[in-house]
């Protein structure tokens, strides 16, 4: 169905201090139509998201039209005029009835001195009805399937929609189906179609190009923040979207994987591991010294295994081998695992990595306070001469242990905690996402600080989607797709676009069940 | 740009940014505040305390500037300085303990039940009220911990639970009598010219404060009392800091009601629970001064001390006795809120 445009977008862009995270997008999504947005981490998908939900303000010069009439920027009151949003955190609170939260944005806002709940009920009831669902309307929401969540989700989207604006509205999809199976992922899909056909347009964002390919008319692919082509989709084929996600021909790539040196037999062996969000079961060896790289898109599970092999979250199955010594994964517990070698830094840098109220110098400390003891006890100026030897060491810039962990910039918190961590000359070293929101600088200072400990042989295993990063500091990546390891990558195939190809193509090899 | 041109660009780059580490290598680390702004924060307290003595002794010279008037005030806080010891131990770990207070007026219930009802020797019943404190924070402990409720809910409901406790065990009267070797040790025996109490205070004080400042404990609880998770995923057992922290607690409260059943010779049923509120204003009070942001002992015995004075010096004065209340209860609010300023001033500590 094609027709007149519903929301058209010309001119966008969007600078955070030196980066330009959107260049001059234009994007028509029609009547009717659902319109696929894709592009890699960092293509300026999700600050497109952000400006139309009203978070960012864009550059000057950006027009945004619904229906025709133009939209001040930033965008205030979307709902009201026919842009309504499905995130991936469905926005739904678990406790409360599926009618409560079908209403939730009435019954927030407006005063309602009585709230006459048969009439509630038998209203959403017929809500559902409408949208060939069958949902009951008294029970919590936490008790609703994953599926069921997000589809009440869209179809409160929805409703507000008809009841916010005159125009059949735009509904954004923002990665709504990563962590659905697939069978609930044709029910969303119908509910999509069913939407479109009442005159609605949608938006869906995603990673899964299959997904794509299967619900969207047309799509539009950004790649560092612009805008690289809008498609058609029936016309256009899997490879030809990965192509233009990836940003280069497929055929002809240089890889840059490092080759591992040293040992032959593994160090680290895992076996069968599976666990909540990892559904496996997945296994792999480490040699020593080896850099493995995990990855995948959103959704694959390849985030959770760091925690789950040293016990932060306790898996469900699985066996570790460290250096010829067995353990069950789903018996590990932290202090266990610190007393095998094995040391984990989650991605959360102060809420569980490092306490930000507190010094430097006791953070980095407090794995070693044992060491640091002399015979009167512990002193707070060991603790910081201590501190300040490890932080010359990774470049911890101030060096200064006695400011609270908070007062440092991202890159030099993330290298002392680095610091707290190396220092015990781990065996195995579990990193999530280790360089988020860190600086260029102290990126590059993490990564030599890591290649220096797989020179001393320590194993590292990293969970990342910066597919850079990956391709600079790994032997061997491991790409994963709904909980399984589904491609390996090493050497020429070890690039930033390789992974990346890997990562879109994942979805569709005969390993992602 | 022709391709040597930007090599040698990029070379004088690669040199540039050698310089500019090792400049920053070489940098002072930066001075977060003014030294004078940092001790006017740690030994604010103290200089407040020698304020308040001379305010009051303006009006009541004799009694305030008299030594005396200290020694006996000294000795005869001791089980307060006691309770908050008690006290700051959960909250270091990030816990509530409202049953304190409760704890101490049992503890000393039931040691005049045991030595004058019983005929208990009074070693016997002090030895048998610590073993009931230990196990009432092992009991609070037990719920927070298994169940995971909130401390502040567990701990309010033990407390009220012991208050009815005591009334039963006392059949809601006082007991007198009690052995005269405790009441020696504990307030007639001076060291220096003040009760021995004092000194018990002291070296409690002096305890908590090694463990809290010196020891790879004392940064544990502190890590647990911030960050959970930071802790658990530092390998603390995160449960077993907390429950010995509770079990910690109950302990020393029962201990504090053995100093304040040795001051009075005897037990009474409620006046034990008034001590609360002056052992939670002491704490966060206490937490402002000498290691400012943390909990910690030294501050809490002189929290409680500036307090008293300031009791002391009203009572001097004549003010009616409900003023206590006023300035205990102000005095909570006033501690939390001068913390929370510093907190302001220093992000997140």
């Amino acid at each position: 169905m094609t027709g007149a445009a519903a929301l058209e977008i010309t001119g966008l862009s969007k600078r955070f201090g030196q980066a330009l995270a959107l260049d001059d997008v234009s994007l028509t999504v029609r009547r009717g139509e659902v319109h696929g947005l894709l592009g890699s981490n960092g293509s300026g998908k999700s600050t497109l998201i952000k400006i139309l939900a009203g978070f960012h303000t864009p550059e000057p010069g950006a027009e945004v039209r619904l229906y025709g009439r133009r939209v001040p920027l930033p965008i205030a009151g979307g709902r009201a005029l026919g842009l309504a949003f499905v995130h991936q955190h469905l926005g739904l609170i678990p406790s409360l009835s599926v009618t409560e939260n079908l209403r939730l944005g009435d019954l927030a806002t407006r005063a309602h001195w009585r709230i006459g709940w048969r009439a509630e009920h038998a209203r959403a009831a017929e809500v559902f009805a409408r949208h060939g669902l069958g949902l009951d309307p008294r029970v919590e929401v936490a008790r609703l399937s994953p599926v069921e969540q997000a589809l009440l989700a869209i179809v409160r989207a929805v409703e507000d929609l008809r009841g916010a604006s005159a125009e059949p509205g735009v509904l954004v999809l923002d990665e709504p189906t990563p962590f659905l199976p697939r069978a609930g992922v044709e029910q969303l899909f119908a509910l999509v179609r069913a939407c479109v056909a009442d005159g609605a347009s949608v938006i869906f964002v995603s990673h899964d190009v299959d997904e794509v390919r299967e619900i969207t008319d047309r799509a539009t692919i950004l790649r560092d923040g612009r805008r690289i082509d809008t498609v058609v989709t029936r016309e256009t084929s899997h490879d030809a979207f990965v192509e233009r996600i990836v940003g280069r021909s497929l055929a002809a790539y240089a890889g840059d994987g490092k080759r591992l040196e040293g040992a032959e037999e593994p160090l680290v062996e895992v076996e069968g591991l599976t666990g909540p969000g990892l559904p496996g079961p997945v296994a792999f060896t480490m040699r020593p010294g080896e850099i493995l790289g995990l990855t995948g898109l959103i959704g694959s599970g390849y985030d959770a295994v760091p925690a789950l092999l040293y016990g932060a979250r306790r898996a469900g199955s699985g066996r570790l081998r460290l250096g010829g010594r067995g353990l069950s994964v789903a018996a590990i517990e932290p202090p266990e695992a610190l007393a095998r070698g094995i040391v984990h830094l989650p991605a959360d840098r102060l809420g569980a990595a490092g306490v930000g109220s507190l010094p430097v110098g006791e953070n980095v400390g407090l794995p070693v306070l044992r060491r640091l003891k002399r015979a009167f006890g512990l002193l707070d100026r060991d603790i910081r001469d201590h501190a300040v030897r490890l932080g010359a060491e990774l470049g911890v810039k101030p060096n200064a242990p006695a400011l609270p962990l908070a007062a440092l910039s991202g890159g030099n918190a993330q290298k002392a905690l680095l610091a707290k961590w190396l220092q015990l000359e781990p065996r195995l070293m579990l990193l999530d996402e280790p360089t988020q929101g860190v600086d260029v600088g102290a990126r590059q200072d993490i990564w030599e600080a890591l290649d220096r400990a797989s020179a001393g042989g320590t194993c590292i295993l990293i969970g990342s989607t910066d597919y850079e990063q990956l391709a600079r500091l790994c032997h061997r990546v491991l790409v994963f797709a709904r909980g399984r390891v589904v491609t390996e990558l090493t050497g020429r195939a070890l690039s930033k676009e390789g992974i990346a190809e890997a990562c879109f193509r994942s979805t569709a090899l005969p390993g992602a069940a | 740009m022709s391709t040597p041109q930007i090599e040698t660009y990029e070379a004088r780059i690669r040199a540039l940014e050698e310089r500019l580490r090792a400049f920053e290598g070489r940098l002072a680390p930066p001075v977060a505040r003014p030294p004078v702004a940092e001790y006017a924060e740690r030994y604010g307290l103290l200089l407040a305390w020698a304020l308040l003595i001379l305010l009051l002794g303006w009006f009541r010279p004799d009694q305030m500037f008299a030594w005396n008037s200290y020694a006996t005030m000294f000795g005869s806080t001791a089980m307060i300085v006691v309770l908050t010891l008690a006290l700051i131990i959960p909250l270091t770990t990030g816990d509530f303990d409202l049953s304190v207070a409760s704890t101490m007026g049992l503890s000393s219930m039931l040691i005049a039940y045991w030595n004058v009802r019983m005929g208990w020797g009074i070693e016997q019943a002090i030895l048998m009220a610590l073993v009931v404190g230990a196990v009432i924070g092992a009991i609070n402990a037990f719920f927070i911990l298994w169940f995971g409720i909130h401390s502040l809910i567990v701990t309010l409901g033990t407390g009220y639970f012991l208050n009815g406790v005591i009334l039963w065990v006392s059949n809601s009267g006082p007991i007198s009598g009690v052995s005269m070797d405790l009441v020696r040790a504990v307030i007639l025996t001076r060291f220096l010219g003040i009760p021995l109490s004092f000194w018990y205070a002291v070296a409690l004080t002096v305890v908590i404060w090694y463990v809290f400042q010196h020891t790879a404990l004392g940064r544990r609880l502190l890590f647990v009392g911030r960050g959970r998770e930071v802790a658990r995923l530092s390998g603390v057992n995160v449960v077993q800091v907390r429950a010995g922290a509770l079990i910690a607690s109950g302990t020393i409260a029962a201990l504090a009601g053995v100093i304040y059943t040795g001051m009075r010779g005897a037990a009474d049923p409620s006046s034990a629970l008034a001590f609360l509120l002056p052992a939670f204003a002491a704490a966060f009070l206490g937490s402002t001064t000498l290691y400012p942001g943390r909990f910690n002992a030294p501050g809490a015995l002189v929290a409680v001390f500036f307090l008293s004075t300031g009791i002391m010096g009203l009572n001097f004065m004549g003010v009616p006795s409900y003023v206590q209340n006023l300035f205990y209860g102000g005095g909570l609010v006033v501690a939390v809120s001068i913390s929370q300023l510093l907190r302001k001033r220093r992000p997140m500590d």
